[in-house]
């Protein structure tokens, strides 16, 4: 059952090695990223811990092809993405990555279910943008706009949108961070159905240490480093979490 | 300095595409304003002043002749404050550099002194001495554009004997500001010269001893015109009076008036329009502008700064850029306007005469545009402060986009999501859309309007040189003759046609109201003649009666059908009455037109012409030429093509300045409010297109969302605009309807294409800066930040 166990499974998505990024800001360097290695192994659910600052943002953004490390390399499966241009990580993140972020980020001019297929058009083998909002049980809710949808909904527009395409990888930065807790629940509930129903590799990243409760992969970042990597046995549903 | 101040200077330099372009903006609504504004009250004060100085007479009037003695009776009519009554004649001008001799006037000067009205302006020399022979002063603009200098002599033909005249002095006079022969109405400084001799050397030439054949009046205060003019009138007639008349129909200023009423209407309509669409543009843009510092202007009532510290500070803001962009404006201005000043002392010949930059001028250009920007900067500003501040440090709430009527048609099936994002910001924010609309098409308009004088001088010229007017040579005989001379015309080396007109000098009169004027006669199988109106139609003469211009008709008060009265001023002066056939809305004069037949026959006259329409061998026309200075009873020859030349070189070339200038301005705001809204739509849709790239959008397909919705908006400006410029351009041509002509409001195709040309070159420019911002765009932190 290696699928039901990607914890196990030595395909590696994405894997990172030596990542480094620092900044300059003004006079001072600020280092966000110091020496990280980690690996995001296919259809595993990847939770990345870590205080704010501590670097978890800079690295899924490295991660999703959106910036650039300072030095240490990036490979989407055997594709050393250190080296791409901003062409090239385009195209990579057009074809392969999902993203959901905090501010849900939709398009307020669109409804829910066009904003899905926007993405559906561009993609190569998309889902039915339909078939997407049914997944994240919003069916019913397809042709209201943004400011028609409460939060949690907004955000699972997004998630929607992230997988309809059917992203080798989604990544998710602080999917919670805008909900209350029983939509923060909702929210992770689809998450998690998404991960299972279509075995697509999940990271998320929160500073809310209970969320890694629900993962296969637990990371955690303290200032720009890896501090622990825990592979867990058991998973606790999504709805069983509190906080 | 305070903090607030610091970040205002931040805000200016970070902003500063904008800033410059809004204050581009500025600069070329107050530069058109001080401009053509400027230009206008300085011709209209140097003409008052110079008027006022040389003594100019409100009333003129030509005679057989009067002995001295009728200057007394003048005198005494009431309202009359001053007489000077004086010798004038015509002239020919047969001077070697040009190939037709020139025509003008003589005009005695008394023997001592100076002439008590319309005073001579000495530019060089002096007053001929009394008893000289020959000696004569000349006027500046025929002595300039011969190069004649004091000392010089002349060829003039007086009275039928040519006699060689000797410069002793240069003068400018009011009665010649603008120097062209009676007829013409464009100023001929080549071929029309003047000569003042002392009296008593001249009175002989003319048999005119103690007599005078021209009188000048100056009126009292408060006197009625009209009153002493037919007081005149009564006294000149048994001398062989042809009727006084005011100064608006006085040769030169009647053109120099109806010059000024098409400047006022350039000068103050178009300049109001551009300020007032800088104006608007501004309001419109720095309200925008301040509605992206929304977060800002939260910070700042949140950290205690109170409303009007935050009003204040928006408004440093807008009179950094203001300011800045009037002065530019009022400097960039004057220069022009000087410039265009200068130009016209081409033609009217003024002395002294400067452009005058009048504070008051200057004051409402900079108020109104700062007005207009503080009021639409301080109302977002306040707007957004009047919020609760954690309310405004929100993003603002996302805009409602509901179904519309678009929806439920189902039109959105048949576009892609991209598509509909631009059709559906357009439909959803029709108040932002329309505002941009209007200014790209305000913009549009002034470009339309700019361009619409030398459009309609481009048609006149056509009109009536290539369609109405057939022949190349136009011959004036001293007297009217037979068509016997009309025929031996055609028999000079080059002629290959010859044709006949009559035109009689007459004096309209109906209801009480009169207009000296003139009638053609054309003859019955007239080729080379025709009239045509000003919507290019051929208006055919009449079988009966006479056929008015439009506007004389509505001077006089006569419509189509009504009796006239017609008093002939020349020969035997008969008065006859006419009937009113039709009329023709001719471009040109105010004149009658009747066949040659039916004008003998009114007047009771044998078949004369007053003057002969040639068609010419170009290449034989050096022949020619000489061979017709050689007639006698030959007062002038003129070749249509000199006067399109000198039309073309003088006003022509002065509509194109100032077109050139108006599209320059126009041009800078519609580039101005192009770009800043581009860079505003930028600004508020940074995000979405943002969170498009994160999606896996191309850097192209983002760019064709934005500037999808900059196209939409530059396409439907455009026919807007020129619709706006087509009817301010109506609205200022009516402003000003100069008797001597009226212009066609025909704008051409290639206007319109100009127009639309320059807005989507702007358009395009605009697009391809905020491109450039476009690919920069940083994806994280827009995706971070809430705003």
């Amino acid at each position: 059952m290696t699928a039901a166990d990607p914890a196990q499974s030595e395909e590696v998505v994405l894997s990172a090695r030596e990542l480094v990024k620092t900044y300059q800001m003004g006079e001072v360097k600020v280092h966000a990223l110091r020496g990280v290695d980690m690996n995001l192994r296919s259809g595993e659910f990847l939770v990345l811990l870590g205080a704010s600052g501590s670097g978890k943002s800079t690295l899924l953004n490295i991660l999703g092809g959106l910036d650039t490390a300072t030095s240490g390399t990036v490979v989407y499966r055997g594709q050393d993405l250190t080296k791409a241009d901003d062409e090239e990580l385009t195209e990579f993140r057009r074809a392969h990555v999902g993203f959901v972020f905090q501010f849900y980020n939709l398009i307020p001019s669109l409804t829910a279910e066009e904003n899905v297929r926007l993405v559906a058009d561009i993609a190569d083998n998309p889902m039915s943008p339909v078939d997407a909002l049914e997944l994240v049980g919003l069916g019913p809710r397809k042709d209201h706009f943004p400011s028609q949808l409460s939060g949690g909904e907004q955000q699972r527009v997004a998630i929607a949108r992230a997988v309809c395409k059917q992203p080798d990888v989604l990544l998710c930065d602080e999917p919670t961070g805008a909900l209350d807790f029983r939509t923060g629940i909702l929210v992770l509930e689809t998450l998690e159905r998404v991960n299972r129903e279509l075995g697509t590799t999940t990271a998320v990243i929160t500073h809310n240490v209970p969320i890694a409760q629900m993962a296969n992969t637990v990371v955690e970042l303290v200032d720009g480093q890896v501090s622990k990597v825990e592979h867990r046995e058991t998973k606790l549903p999504a709805s069983g979490l509190r906080w | 300095m305070d903090v607030i101040n610091r970040k205002l200077l931040r805000d200016l330099s970070q902003m500063r595409g904008q800033v410059i372009t809004i204050g581009l903006v500025v600069a070329a609504g107050v530069a058109a304003y001080v401009t053509l504004q400027g230009t206008w009250t300085s011709l209209e004060s140097s003409k008052t002043a110079y008027y006022e100085r040389q003594r100019f007479a409100d009333v003129f009037a030509r005679l057989k002749r009067a002995p001295r003695s009728v200057v007394s009776d003048l005198e005494s009519i009431d309202g009359v404050a001053e007489v000077d009554a004086r010798i004038a004649d015509a002239v020919m001008v047969p001077i070697k550099t040009l190939r037709e001799p020139a025509s003008g006037l003589i005009v005695s000067l008394p023997d001592y002194g100076s002439p008590r009205l319309n005073q001579l302006h000495l530019v060089a020399g002096s007053m001929p001495e009394p008893g000289r022979p020959d000696d004569a002063l000349v006027l500046e603009s025929f002595a300039r554009a011969h190069s004649l200098e004091v000392g010089d002599t002349v060829p003039v033909v007086i009275n039928g004997t040519i006699r060689s005249v000797r410069i002793t002095g240069i003068a400018m006079s009011p009665e010649h500001v603008f120097p062209a022969p009676t007829t013409g109405i464009f100023s001929d400084e080549k071929r029309f010269a003047v000569f003042w001799m002392r009296e008593s050397v001249m009175a002989p030439a003319f048999d005119m001893t103690n007599a005078f054949n021209d009188v000048s009046v100056r009126l009292q205060p408060g006197a009625s015109l009209d009153a002493v003019m037919a007081a005149m009138d009564r006294v000149l007639d048994p001398y062989g009076g042809v009727g006084a008349f005011g100064r608006k129909d006085q040769a030169s200023n009647s053109i120099v008036e109806g010059e000024l009423t098409q400047l006022k209407a350039m000068g103050t309509v178009a300049p109001m329009i551009f300020l007032g669409v800088a104006a608007f543009l501004l309001n419109v843009v720095l309200s925008r502008l301040v509605l992206l510092q929304r977060a800002q202007i939260a910070t700042l009532k949140a950290v205690g700064y109170g409303k009007s510290a935050i009003g204040l500070h928006y408004v440093k803001l807008v009179c950094l850029i203001a300011l800045s962009g009037s002065a530019l404006g009022i400097a960039g201005g004057a220069y022009l306007g000087s410039a265009m000043t200068e130009m016209y002392t081409q033609y009217f010949r003024f002395p002294l005469l400067a452009f005058e930059l009048d504070p008051r001028l200057v004051s409402v250009a900079v108020s109104v545009s700062l007005l207009a920007g503080i009021v639409g900067a301080v109302a977002s500003a306040t707007r957004i402060a009047n919020l609760p501040p954690a309310e405004a440090m929100r993003p603002a709430a996302p805009p409602t986009y509901g179904s519309s009527l678009l929806d439920k048609l189902g039109a959105y099936r048949f576009i892609a999501p991209a598509a509909r994002m631009v059709v559906r910001e357009i439909e959803r924010q029709p108040l932002r859309t329309g505002l941009s609309v209007i200014g790209i098409a305000f913009a549009v308009s002034i470009m339309v309007l700019a361009r619409v004088s030398s459009d309609a001088m481009a048609m006149l010229l056509d009109m009536q040189f290539q369609q109405a007017w057939k022949e190349d040579v136009m011959v004036s005989f001293l007297d009217p003759l037979s068509d016997g001379a009309v025929r031996e015309l055609e028999h000079l080396p080059g002629v290959l046609y010859a044709e006949g007109m009559r035109m009689v000098p007459v004096r309209f009169v109906h209801d009480g109201r009169k207009r000296e004027s003139a009638i053609l006669g054309y003859p019955e199988d007239g080729q080379l003649r025709r009239v045509i109106d000003v919507e290019r139609r051929e208006v055919p003469i009449p079988e009966s009666g006479v056929m008015l211009t439009a506007k004389l008709a509505e001077i006089l008060g006569v419509s189509v059908g009504d009796e006239l009265r017609v008093e002939m001023l020349e020969g035997d002066r008969k008065t006859v009455s006419l009937r009113v056939s039709s009329l023709a809305a001719e471009p040109f004069g105010l004149q009658g037109h009747m066949r040659m037949s039916e004008l003998h026959r009114a007047f009771g006259e044998e078949a004369t012409a007053s003057m002969a329409l040639l068609r010419i061998d170009p290449r034989e026309y050096t022949r020619t030429e000489p061979k017709l200075k050689e007639l006698p009873k030959i007062g002038g020859v003129l070749r249509k093509q000199t006067i399109i030349d000198q039309f073309k070189a003088q006003s022509a070339d002065m509509m194109l300045v100032f077109s050139l200038i108006l599209t320059l301005f126009a041009a800078t705001i519609a580039v101005g409010v192009v770009y800043n809204n581009a860079r505003v739509a930028l600004s508020m849709r940074s995000r979405d297109l943002a969170s498009l790239r994160v999606l896996g959008f191309r850097r192209g397909e983002i760019s064709a969302v934005l500037l999808g919705e900059l196209a939409v908006q530059v396409l439907l400006a455009i026919p807007i605009g020129i619709a706006i410029g087509a009817w301010m351009s109506k609205a200022m041509m009516n402003m000003s309807d100069p008797e001597q002509y009226r212009l066609p409001v025909m704008l051409s195709t290639e206007t319109y294409a100009y127009a639309a040309g320059v807005t989507m070159a702007a358009g395009l420019v605009s697009a391809l800066l905020v491109r450039r911002k476009l690919d920069k765009l940083d994806l994280i932190g827009v995706l971070k930040t809430r705003e």
